[in-house]
């Protein structure tokens, strides 16, 4: 018996506002400790290359990510908001699912790009009578990264 | 070419800010720059292993075929198609002894010449080409190719000296270094930069930035002006090599007591496996950056190892192309290293992300600033090696070497 489909929505749900509305702390806090985390271009996930643009294994790393993010990388004030589409669970394993993204980047100004479109596919977990996220790539379509990428997407 | 472009005195101590938006002198950038005798960058070795493969790149603004014939021998051509212009290749590339134009289906070996056109002879006796038609006299532009340690360079220049000579003893001896054995693949990142090629070119150049704008470096001592290490620039000033021994500091003092910003005491690592790096070349070197004029760029940054290449789109816009590599024989726990340090660079990189918006800085910044100059005085006024990274020394190299073929 996994998590149902609902219950995933709504991690990713959380997932995404934690993001938009600028509590990555809070953000942190949807993963287990021993999670892995990363972001993969389409192209190299296709071509079965093992690079990443954001790669963490363990929760700590994640937290450094957050920390370096508030405290040491310069860039200009900006907010995310994403539109996550129904996940669609894996009919072999209730705790996998995929669903579907759109980011759309916010400038200090107003201007408003849609800075990256792909997929989630993440493996859940429950700990302590939550669901949290055990691991998840994030695939992204796009073929290139407009300027840079400092919030997680 | 710009009609007003009067580049300023002294010497190359000064920028006008005209040379990077200006659309004239782009388009010549194309002819005296990548179309002149400087070797570009096409790819790795390691991304055309097999005989019969092709795989599309670019030389400036001008899209490229890199192939690799069946007998192993490697060229390079313009991806234009003779008949009408189209792309002849449309993807990354492929394999196969023919590559077909999908616009009206000529096709051309792995050599770029012209070996078929369809409906030479007309259909039913009735149109074709001209009988006289010369198909070896009809061809995409043809590059000259050359290797050096695994990496594949081109020319569409008769005027260029070998590759050998063109990269110099020092700058061959550093990529030897990073590239001692066959590379192997790891994957690309693709970024867009939202300025002109040159302010990315000198940003890598600029060692006196590094340790300013990325905070994060600085913090770790993976990189401070005043650690062991030095610049060097050939003769021609177009390439370079800056380079750092990790825990060498000497004067940690003119950091802490400039309050600058850079520097923050209380920040540490919650998982330090990000920069737990191995002496992999023997030499104690964590850092080397080294760039061949005009648009390549090697960095080692402890374990993480990447070739990028840069490739104008227009006056305000760069694509940067990051190729990770590792090595064959890599163990499982240096592959997860070179991973794990990977966060270190590109588009999202700790050490690397600012790179990313501070050429778009630039353009924004100099928007009104016509006929004005930036001044690159750090260091001097020359070109020499030296050592010391607080200097603009490469900088001022590049410029030297851009100008000497742009005739500015």
């Amino acid at each position: 018996m996994g998590p149902s489909r609902s219950e995933i929505d709504d991690l990713l749900a959380h997932y995404g506002f934690a993001i938009d509305d600028d509590r990555l702390e809070d953000w942190l806090g949807l993963f287990t400790p021993d999670c892995r985390y990363r972001i993969v271009a389409r192209e190299n996930r296709e071509a079965g290359l093992p690079i990443a643009v954001v790669y963490a294994d363990g929760r700590a790393m994640l937290e450094d990510r957050v920390a370096a993010l508030r405290r040491a990388n310069i860039y200009e004030p900006q907010r995310y908001r994403h539109t996550i589409g129904r996940a669609l669970r894996d009919p072999y394993d209730a705790h996998r699912a995929r669903a579907s993204y759109h980011v759309a980047r916010i400038m200090r100004e107003g201007d408003v790009d849609l800075f990256s479109v792909g997929e989630y596919r993440v493996r859940v977990a429950a700990a302590d009578g939550r669901l949290l996220i055990r691991e998840i790539d994030v695939i992204y379509d796009n073929a290139r990264i407009d300027t840079l990428l400092a919030l997680p997407l | 070419m710009h009609p007003s472009l009067k580049w300023p005195e002294p010497g190359l101590t000064r920028v006008p800010y005209d040379v990077y938006g200006d659309p004239l002198i782009r388009d010549t950038e194309e002819e005296r720059i990548f179309r002149g005798p400087v070797w570009n960058y096409l790819c790795l070795e390691a991304e055309l292993p097999e005989p019969d493969s092709y795989r599309t790149t670019f030389v400036g603004g001008t899209p490229v075929i890199v192939s690799r014939d069946r007998h192993g021998v490697l060229h390079a051509f313009e991806n234009r198609c003779a008949h009408r212009g189209a792309l002849i290749c449309l993807g990354e590339g492929g394999r196969g002894r023919r590559i077909q134009c999908v616009y009206h289906s000529w096709s051309y070996d792995l050599e770029g010449n012209l070996r078929a056109v369809a409906f030479e002879k007309g259909v039913d006796g009735a149109g074709g080409m001209p009988v006289g038609f010369d198909k070896s006299a009809h061809g995409p532009r043809k590059l000259r190719v050359g290797t050096f340690s695994g990496l594949v360079f081109g020319t569409f220049s008769t005027g260029a000296p070998d590759l050998r000579t063109y990269l110099g003893p020092e700058i061959r001896q550093r990529l030897e270094r990073v590239l001692p054995r066959p590379p192997r693949l790891l994957g690309r990142h693709r970024q867009m930069l939202p300025n002109n090629w040159k302010l990315y070119v000198e940003n890598v150049k600029d060692s006196y930035h590094a340790s300013l704008l990325h905070a994060f470096f600085t913090t770790f001592r993976l990189n401070r002006l005043s650690q062991q290490g030095g610049i060097i620039v050939d003769d021609s000033g177009g390439h370079h090599v800056s380079f750092s021994r990790r825990r060498t500091d000497r004067d940690a003092a003119a950091y802490e007591s400039g309050g600058l910003r850079a520097h923050r005491t209380d920040y540490d690592l919650a998982d330090g496996r990000l920069i737990r790096g191995r002496d992999e070349f023997g030499d104690g070197i964590s850092l080397q950056i080294l760039t061949v004029f005009p648009g390549f760029v090697s960095q080692q940054i402890l374990n993480t190892l990447a070739v990028r290449q840069v490739v104008p789109k227009g006056p305000d816009r760069t694509e940067l192309i990051w190729t990770h590599y590792g090595f064959a024989d890599d163990d499982p726990e240096m592959g997860e290293m070179r991973l794990r340090q990977a966060n270190l660079v590109g588009p999202a990189g700790y050490i690397s992300m600012e790179d990313g918006a501070v050429g778009g800085f630039v353009r924004r910044g100099t928007a009104g600033a016509g006929g004005l100059e930036g001044v690159v005085e750090m260091g001097g006024d020359g070109t020499e090696s030296q050592g010391t990274r607080a200097t603009e020394t490469s900088v001022r190299g590049f410029w030297k070497a851009y100008r000497a073929l742009m005739g500015l």
